[in-house]
């Protein structure tokens, strides 16, 4: 028929480009949207509901100082509803990927020497291989967004493949479960080096709400060596792409 | 009952509200009972392992094998086991529905379903010795071996002239989750395909004993990420159940527009990644499109893009989003008539809808013998959905068809998805238009009796989900068990294969769209 043929082609130009610019540009979260809870200790009256009802531990009050840690927070906003005094907020963007601690300081002259080596080797482009290691199939949703029209990781040069031989990365997500833990390993050792390793979610970073299972690890960095940590519980989107970049050096860690 | 004590032979006593009865039998009676209930129309909901002696040194441990009666009770045959010796007649002869449920308590629970005809490992992949079954309360001085030690784990594999095996996975090729498949294959045509999954097992069963109710929630609803308000919903049935709550109008109804959203996000997902079955570029760009803004008003709604913990026991954790309801009305709309343009053009495409029909067949008789659920069953003519068959899902006075077709193909699961789409589109404008005002949640009237339990469903976008909750002291879980819609389908995968070419294997199993992490939890 070949006026569906002609409509197929032509409704790409009636719908035109729906793709988003980050990272030019801010991600678009809704006003409603959940981000990185944070306590303001100007209006915390130490009452410390936000700790007890947390699910994972994410928030700790240690000698009149909070944190919340990000690669544990699952983003369930427990805290923002318990506290009485309402001084647990949100951050203003979504948490943002980072380097796992102990890893080598950005400046030092080794990892400088690794960024080179990454950037000679991979250029712009990025080729990742996907990994569930026990996840609840959330932040594998959002990795397979990241192939959607708006999302569309191609443009920035990322796109994911078949095999692990062919892979870059490696973006694990999951609690690293006792009956894939083989089946990681030897996904690991495909890969050609330079290879780098990213943990995808709550549940790789810390197990998540799973921590503590006899079924598997609190995360993938026992198993597998981890460059970059994208919290959240799923990560948007536009986080992962940012843990991408970053894992290759071509976005600077937050401070 | 009447007609059960009649075959039994004996009176029996049942227990529990109208709508659930609890019947204590004998293990050896178990067959018989679970015969004459099938005779009189009744279905396999789910079988589990219960261990009571957590909460009661003189507890039994037991096995209850769950059945749907088709006027809506539930009734709940429990048999008590000998713990030194924890074996009962299989039903698996008599119910095939029931094959993963029995395997899954073997493994978890060390009660051995005699006669079973498949009786290899389904959960843990390797041999454990010196540890005691997962689910078990008593310590290792108490507990006990299975009675015939576990063999590994072996594919069943076809043999013959011209026949090869083709192993595929765990990883896989696309971004998907971790499942093992074995095909014997003769050329392209599939002989047999045997399925090995659990891979993303985290044990959430054993993890959440023992915590209140709030915080089991948080571990149970991550099941699985894209059922989120399913299971969050069956799961605060569940112990609404328990504590006599009634949850206020807003949250049923809030519940409901939430359950049509979860559908309308997973069904235009799926025919996506129907079409990336077939590899038609056009169909994935513009459904991943469409199911990108459906996560977007998701986020309006709830703050969160998969609507996860919203939904809580009492109600709902906080009311939706006033802008984001206020905005469902023209967004659904739009999605609603640009999805269906897009279907409309997929129906007439010759090259799509061929490689769809008579691809992945699943006769009426199979489904019902395998106890399929969901799309997957009314795709095959089977019109059961839990919205209309229990009240307590909250659509009364809402008009809701139920879509099926009797081809039972992979083109059947797409038309009915189809339809789907359509009615959640209509329901959630039309709630979204008249929410009832009113608090969105309530506490808990009273403390749940240690020792309780009882059953709550939910009809998700996959099919029927069902929590098995048991309340420990103080409001804490003492057992929970959930049995997806995922988990019985995936038998009905494993049936509609052979006969089809090895390359249609992901379209079928597009087709029917299930999820590993709520089949493995």
């Amino acid at each position: 028929m070949p006026l569906d043929v002609l409509r197929r082609i032509l409704d790409p130009l009636r719908t035109g480009i729906v793709t988003s610019r980050y990272p030019a540009e801010p991600a678009l979260l809704a006003p409603a949207a959940r981000r990185l809870p944070v306590v303001d200790a100007a209006r915390c009256d130490g009452d410390a509901s936000c700790v007890g009802v947390c699910p994972t531990g994410a928030i700790t009050l240690n000698e009149g100082v909070w944190t919340v840690d990000a690669g544990r927070c699952v983003l369930c906003d427990a805290c923002v509803d318990a506290c009485p005094a309402g001084a647990v907020g949100r951050l203003g963007s979504p948490a943002p990927a980072y380097r796992p601690a102990g890893a080598a300081d950005p400046a030092s002259a080794a990892a400088e020497r690794l960024r080179v080596a990454v950037a000679a080797k991979l250029g712009r482009s990025l080729h990742v291989r996907h990994l569930d290691a026990g996840s609840c199939n959330g932040c594998d949703w959002e990795i397979a967004a990241l192939l959607n029209p708006y999302h569309d990781v191609q443009r920035l040069g990322i796109d994911f493949v078949a095999s692990p031989r062919h892979a870059d990365l490696l973006l694990v997500t999951g609690i690293m479960s006792r009956n894939l833990r083989e089946a990681a390993l030897r996904t690991y050792d495909s890969m050609a080096e330079p290879r780098l390793v990213v943990a995808v979610g709550a549940c790789a970073i810390s197990g998540g709400v799973f921590a503590g299972s006899p079924e598997g690890d609190d995360g993938i960095a026992g198993t597998l060596p981890v460059d970059v940590l994208v919290p959240g519980c799923p990560p948007r989107p536009e986080s992962i792409v940012e843990g991408l970049l970053l894992a290759v050096g071509r976005r600077p860690a937050a401070s | 009952m009447t007609m059960l004590a009649a075959r039994l032979g004996h009176p029996i006593v049942v227990s529990g509200p109208a709508d659930e009865h609890l019947l204590h039998i004998g293990r050896d009676e178990l067959p018989r009972a679970v015969e004459t209930l099938s005779e009189a129309g009744a279905r396999h909901v789910m079988l589990l392992g219960v261990d009571e002696r957590g909460l009661d040194a003189d507890g039994d441990l037991a096995v209850e094998e769950v059945m749907a009666l088709p006027d809506g009770p539930l009734v709940r045959l429990r048999a008590a086991l000998d713990p030194a010796n924890p074996t009962h007649p299989a039903i698996t002869p008599l119910l095939p529905a029931a094959q993963w449920d029995e395997r899954e308590a073997y493994d978890l629970f060390g009660i051995v379903p005699a006669g079973h005809p498949d009786p290899r490992p389904l959960v843990h992949h390797e041999p454990r010795p010196g540890e005691p079954p997962a689910l078990l309360k008593v310590g290792p001085a108490l507990s006990v071996e299975p009675a015939a030690p576990r063999t590994p784990f072996h594919a069943f594999v076809a043999h013959g002239e011209g026949v090869y095996e083709l192993p595929v996975g765990p990883i896989h090729a696309g971004v998907i989750e971790p499942g093992h498949f074995r095909f014997s294959a003769v050329g392209e045509s599939v002989l047999h395909l045997d399925a090995r999954l659990f891979y993303t097992h985290r044990g959430i069963e054993k993890l959440v004993e023992g915590r209140n109710f709030e915080s089991a929630l948080a571990i149970a609803e991550r099941a699985c990420g894209v059922d989120t308000v399913t299971h969050a919903t069956a799961f605060s049935r569940a112990v609404e159940r328990l504590t006599a709550t009634e949850v206020p109008a807003r949250a049923v109804k809030a519940r409901v527009l939430l359950a049509e959203m979860e559908r309308l996000y997973n069904h235009v997902g799926d025919l996506g990644n129907m079409c990336a079955g077939v590899g038609f570029n056009p169909g994935i760009s513009r459904l991943g499109w469409a199911k990108e803004r459906l996560l977007r008003l998701n986020e309006g709604l709830t703050g969160h893009r998969y609507l996860t913990s919203t939904v809580a026991p009492g109600g709902l954790r906080r009311d939706l989003d006033p802008a984001g309801v206020a905005a469902l009305d023209v967004a659904i709309l739009d999605l609603d008539r640009e999805v269906r343009g897009i279907v409309r053009g997929l129906v007439r495409s010759d090259g799509f809808m061929s490689r769809l029909h008579a691809t992945g067949i699943v006769p009426l008789a199979t489904a019902r013998r395998l106890g399929a659920l969901g799309v997957a069953a009314r795709a095959s003519g089977d019109a059961a959905d839990l919205r209309l068959d229990r009240p307590a899902e909250g659509y009364t006075g809402m008009e809701l068809e139920i879509a099926t077709h009797t081809a039972g193909d992979a083109a059947a699961r797409f038309h009915v998805r189809t339809h789907e789409v359509a009615t959640s589109a209509r329901l959630v404008r039309e709630l979204a238009a008249h929410l009832p005002a009113g608090p969105v949640r309530v506490p808990l009237a009273q403390p749940a009796a240690p020792g309780a339990s009882t059953l709550a469903g939910a009809e998700g976008p996959r099919g029927a989900s069902w929590v098995w909750l048991m309340a420990g002291r103080d409001n804490t879980v003492e057992r929970f068990h959930l049995r997806t819609a995922s988990f019985a389908n995936w038998p009905v995968v494993a049936a509609a294969v052979p006969g089809n070419l090895v390359p249609d294997f992901p379209l079928i199993n597009k087709s029917f769209e299930l999820c590993y992490a709520c089949t493995d939890r």
